[in-house]
């Protein structure tokens, strides 16, 4: 049951990010580009699904399990390290570089677009590549 | 005004999305980690994870076959771009435990501090990263 909840979510969440032109990479840098000619438009999406989230999230709360499992999953890093400060910035670089994040790369691969099969390697790479210095540096 | 409306529409689907997986599995939707999850699975924290990049996968597809206008492209982009911002997004979003949906929509909705501050940064380095390729290519 749970999965084929998890099955559910992943196809609305695609479907969102398709209607709201997050799969077009000018969109993305159109939204990253606020010295130029700035859209606007992907503060949309934030907004609205930040807001409706946040709805939900209020009510939720206040349970002390999901339906369909005995405990909330919820991250357990509290505190604000170098690791998240130095990671979040380098994920900006990229993703500002190339217009892509990790939600609508796997999405748009669909459509087999050559970009986002380099795209969709390297980041699966570069994930690897990051658990492999962590535990190479101890980090 | 009339290019917010696919957007909020948009927005309103995902905002759904990751609240039904809070309500029903307690999970919280980040991409990123559901991804890097597979790269090392555990036992029993492993099929979800392929349920729902199945669901995406799907989406995908059936988008494509229906809008495939939503899919258009286009960038100054070239093959090693789209590598280097792969390598990047993947390496960043697991040091930085998190990407767009994780700490910019979950997180934020929830009134982390450390997803607050993540999605700061990362906007404004993709902000800043954004300017430097067009001042290199000459367009975006």
């Amino acid at each position: 049951m749970k999965n084929i909840v998890s099955f559910l979510v992943g196809f609305i969440f695609a479907i969102g990010l398709a209607v709201s032109g997050m799969l077009q990479v000018q969109n993305i840098k159109g939204f990253l580009d606020i010295l130029g000619d700035w859209n606007y438009a992907l503060i949309g999406v934030m907004f609205s699904a930040i807001f409706i989230h946040s709805i939900f999230y209020f009510f939720i709360k206040n349970r002390t399990s999901p339906l369909l499992d005995t405990k909330f999953h919820l991250p357990t890093k509290k505190n604000i390290d170098f690791k998240l400060l130095l990671g979040s910035a380098i994920f900006g670089l990229g993703w500002g570089w190339a217009g892509i994040c990790p939600g609508p790369s796997i999405v748009a691969l669909m459509s087999a677009q050559k970009p986002f099969l380099f795209f969709v390697a390297a980041m699966l790479l570069g994930m690897k590549l990051y658990k492999w210095l962590a535990r190479l540096l101890k980090l | 005004m009339s290019n917010l409306i696919p957007s909020l529409i948009g927005g309103a689907y995902i905002g759904l999305a990751v609240s039904i997986m809070y309500l029903f599995n307690g999970r919280i939707t980040g991409i990123s980690g559901i991804l890097n999850g597979t790269l090392h699975p555990q036992k029993k924290d492993f099929a979800w994870r392929l349920f729902f990049i199945a669901g995406l996968c799907m989406g995908g597809i059936i988008m494509n076959a229906l809008h495939p206008e939503l899919f258009i492209q286009i960038s100054r982009a070239t093959t090693v771009d789209y590598i280097m911002g792969g390598m990047l997004v993947g390496f960043g979003t697991v040091m930085g435990s998190g990407c767009t949906s994780g700490h910019g929509i979950c997180g934020i909705s929830r009134m982390s501090s450390r997803s607050i501050l993540a999605t700061l940064i990362f906007i404004f380095f993709g902000i800043l990263s954004c300017a430097l390729f067009k001042y290199l290519h000459g367009e975006l």
